[in-house]
């Protein structure tokens, strides 16, 4: 890191929202991303994850990739809550959009409206879409 | 004000790498500063000094290298991105037992960590992707 960033030490904390927009296999933004979740925890800040659009199916049960050879990754958002990560907001229009209701999510969320979504990442610090 | 900037997508295929290189050289020319690029998912493959773009064309690479030399921005290469995409600097083309490299005068690879420093110690951080 460079010496010239007048980075306090133990500086206030920061709000990070990280949007997943994409279903989980048809590209890499969905694997990719969570790697970058899970680096963040590592840094003691606010970190948030919102699931919208297509990025709701990353959270369906039952994923099954051995026919297209990937990894199914899917298990690592159940092991989040270990990273201390446990905000995790899905917006209901995205999933009543795809027939999905909470008994098809692989972990506890929270549940809310665009508009509601759209508060919370107003209040964000950083906000990093994938 | 303190700007970080993400790139996302790949050169020549996106816009978003153009958006973002425009939006930095704004940046400064307004009197901003901007710490650090970080190249993420295809992104990565901005850093790459292989590319031949035909001569009447903008060389996107080149335009990256002289901006971070010229006003000191840091341009990092995501690590974990680039391996799976192919890009290598001279130490892990070493460690990887590869027999060339192709890191861009100016870049550097380094992990995802770099990027959430990044969100914490700038002002702002700016995503540009699809």
């Amino acid at each position: 890191m460079s010496d010239d960033m007048d980075f306090e030490e133990g500086g206030a904390v920061k709000k990070f929202m990280f949007v997943n927009r994409k279903a989980p296999y048809g590209t890499v933004y969905a694997l990719e991303g969570l790697e970058v979740v899970l680096i963040s925890a590592a840094f003691d800040q606010d970190v948030s994850l919102a699931f919208v659009d297509d990025g709701v199916f990353q959270l369906v049960k039952g994923q099954k990739t051995d026919g297209v050879e990937m990894k199914n990754f899917s298990p690592t958002y159940r092991a989040l809550e270990g990273y201390d990560i446990e905000k995790l907001y899905v917006e209901r229009e995205s999933m009543e959009a795809r027939g999905l209701t909470e008994d098809d999510l692989l972990v506890d969320v929270q549940i809310m409206s665009a508009a509601e979504m759209g508060d919370m990442m107003a209040q964000q610090d950083v906000v990093i879409s994938f | 004000m303190k700007f970080a900037i993400m790139v996302n997508e790949g050169p020549y295929t996106h816009q978003a790498t153009d958006s973002a290189y425009q939006f930095a050289k704004a940046a400064i020319a307004k009197g901003h500063e901007v710490t650090r690029v970080f190249f993420y998912h295809d992104g990565v493959n901005n850093g790459t000094r292989l590319t031949v773009p035909p001569q009447d064309d903008r060389h996107i690479v080149n335009r990256w290298s002289e901006m971070g030399t010229q006003h000191n921005i840091d341009l990092v290469i995501c690590i974990a991105a680039a391996q799976r995409r192919g890009l290598l600097d001279d130490n892990e083309a070493k460690r990887q037992g590869k027999d060339a490299s192709n890191i861009a005068p100016g870049f550097r690879i380094s992990g995802l960590g770099q990027l959430v420093e990044a969100g914490i110690q700038s002002d702002r951080l700016v995503v540009f992707g699809d």
